[in-house]
């Protein structure tokens, strides 16, 4: 994993086994206080009190089609190399919380990477499934909503031709007006 | 075209190209189109699925097939990543290994449009994903 984005992503898969339907992601970024906070939530099915304690722990996994498990150990690992935290709160039957407080500065903190692509994939391949972005910065706030767009848009699902590409656009431009770092824009036309 | 920076500027672009449009109906009958689920769990991310999960979304689009692209766990074949299983209609789902993009411009190519098979299929005694959970 070379970009916190895509650590992002693994993540998020989590909450989506788990069954979530609503899956808030935030950053908020901030060179003055120099950190970086990352927050995965989910509405899923939580983690048995017994399991979460050794969550982090590469050899701990529910799954059945292997038995070792590398996302959150991985995620923490990028975090503390930054001197940074991680810390997963759960409640059964209401959700998950994964919250990674990472030094702004520090030589070790991966840049993020393509964020907008990784939305994209998570919006197109789970249409069912609400997907609330926020970023904040030193020089601004910007939401998006996966719940919001459709029905300002009035459409049942955003994977239709072309739209896409225009949300991509769409949230790249509002991502590069309140000044987001290290993220890799594709090209827009 | 000028950007579009807003809802309001997304609703407007659609507005105008509404005639025409070829809205899709993919959800209502995946049976008859194209299936392809791209292995999506940390070996796979890992290795470029992401990639191919794009390249997978723009081109069945540009090259004009009717096709789904969405997500899947760990399949188990973390050592052949990144994998894909494409599921042709009325046909059983294959699962190829070692995926780029040289590979998955050849399986859409090959495979999807005119059934040939490519390198890199993973045999199995086929279960689908769904099953095996």
């Amino acid at each position: 994993m070379k970009a916190l984005s895509l650590n992002i992503l693994d993540i998020t898969q989590n909450s989506l086994r788990a069954g979530a339907d609503e899956i808030c992601i935030s950053i908020s970024e901030s060179v003055a206080a120099d950190s970086y906070c990352i927050k995965i939530k989910d509405n899923g099915s939580g983690i048995p009190v017994d399991i979460l304690k050794s969550i982090t722990d590469p050899f701990v996994t529910t799954r059945t089609t292997r038995n070792i498990g590398m996302g959150l150990p991985l995620f923490k690992y990028h975090t503390e190399l930054t001197g940074g935290k991680l810390q997963i709160n759960s409640v059964e039957g209401k959700g998950t919380e994964v919250t990674a407080n990472l030094s702004f500065s520090h030589f070790d903190r991966q840049p993020l990477g393509d964020i907008v692509g990784v939305l994209i994939i998570l919006i197109a391949a789970n249409p069912a499934v609400d997907f609330i972005y926020t970023h904040v910065t030193d020089h601004g706030e910007y939401t998006f909503s996966t719940r919001e767009t459709k029905e300002y848009l009035g459409v049942n699902t955003l994977y239709e031709r072309g739209l896409l590409e225009d949300l991509a656009g769409m949230i790249a431009v509002n991502l590069m007006e309140i000044e987001v770092t290290g993220v890799v824009y594709k090209e827009i036309v | 075209m000028s950007k579009i920076s807003s809802l309001a500027d997304l609703r407007k672009k659609r507005e105008e190209l509404q005639t025409g449009m070829d809205i899709r109906t993919r959800a209502l009958n995946p049976e008859n189109i194209v299936q392809v689920k791209v292995a999506m769990a940390t070996c796979g991310i890992a290795s470029g699925s992401k990639t191919i999960m794009e390249f997978f979304l723009e081109q069945l689009d540009r090259r004009n097939i009717e096709g789904v692209v969405t997500q899947t766990g760990c399949m188990g074949y973390c050592y052949a990543e990144p994998t894909i299983e494409v599921k042709l209609p009325g046909q059983d789902p294959v699962v190829f290994g070692f995926v780029d993009l040289k590979r998955a411009d050849q399986i859409i190519e090959k495979y999807i449009k005119t059934g040939e098979l490519v390198d890199g299929i993973i045999p199995v005694n086929y279960q689908t994903i769904d099953l095996k959970e």
